[in-house]
């Protein structure tokens, strides 16, 4: 296999909030009943617990992350995707499932700052009332023109997927948003 | 602008998030089906001022599919559900009855 490249070959933007190239990530998509023990069992072979509704589930260097009433996004380092789509599969060996690594199919942009900026940035962008965001919350919505979802991973950090192929429109997206001299100081 | 609640994510999302389905509860007619019967569904539809089901699709969400009673008048929603149905449940009737007749009072 060649080696794996990210859409943003790096790219990093400092503004009042710095938008930059999340990096490779492993990502396996997780399908079935969410509420099957079967499923809980099958988390917790990687380490994770299936998270609830709009939840996200944050462990060392993975998280699992709620998409919709059928499906789970895990995130795991790069390397381990493979492995980790292996091991839900046969934990769920005989119960109907859907794990596949899907690592190639999105990217991952990472947001830092201070709280109120970053907030700001997201708020002129998606139609999320962000004052009532919260940590632990992912939110699967529209940034401009295209989908995404983000979740904060603390106070100072928000990370956002989007599709691999348009990873260069939201950076540049963010990017304009998050300049200097575009404050409007809403969150303070 | 219609703020439509998912009932799968629970999102209170505005309309943009979302893409709209076009009339909801249709039956379809197939094949076997009179020709009548098969325009009807194919190509009639309903296009009232007030009180409309409709199908939406949380497009920029979980990608689920759901109904919404709305009036297309006043863009009042009177409530989402689930598309597991054939027809509005009781409580979004019961919500549109006393909206229509609180207008009807005034």
């Amino acid at each position: 296999m060649r080696d794996a490249v990210t859409a943003l070959h790096g790219a990093t933007f400092i503004g009042r909030v710095t938008v930059a190239d999340g990096g490779l990530r492993g990502m396996v998509t997780l399908r079935g009943d969410l509420a099957a023990p079967a499923m809980a069992a099958a988390a917790q072979v990687i380490g994770l617990t299936i998270p609830a509704q709009r939840r996200v589930v944050m462990a060392d260097d993975r998280a699992a992350i709620w998409m919709s009433p059928d499906e789970v996004l895990i995130l795991v380092p790069h390397a381990q995707a493979e492995a980790t789509a292996a091991a839900l599969t046969q934990a769920l060996t005989g119960i109907h499932h859907l794990a596949v690594n899907v690592s190639d199919a999105r990217a991952v942009l990472r947001l830092t700052g201070s709280e109120a900026a970053l907030r700001e940035t997201l708020a002129k962008l998606a139609p999320v009332d962000m004052d009532l965001f919260g940590m632990g919350e992912v939110r699967r919505t529209r940034l401009g023109q295209v989908a995404c979802a983000f979740w904060m991973v603390d106070s100072s950090t928000v990370e956002l997927i989007c599709f691999r192929s348009v990873a260069r429109y939201v950076f540049d997206l963010l990017a304009v948003t998050a300049s200097d001299g575009g404050a409007v100081g809403h969150f303070g | 602008m219609l703020i439509l609640t998912c009932p799968y994510c629970g999102v209170a999302g505005e309309e943009t998030e979302f893409h709209a389905g076009g009339e909801a509860h249709l039956k379809r007619f197939g094949p076997g089906s009179s020709d009548d019967d098969f325009d009807a569904y194919m190509f009639a539809r309903k296009n009232p001022k007030g009180v409309h089901f409709e199908r939406w699709r949380h497009v920029f969400g979980c990608g689920k599919w759901f109904h919404a009673a709305r009036d297309t008048a006043t863009l009042q929603v009177f409530g989402t559900y689930p598309a597991q149905v054939s027809g509005p449940p009781q409580d979004i009737l019961d919500r549109i009855a006393a909206a229509t007749s609180a207008h009807a009072a005034k």
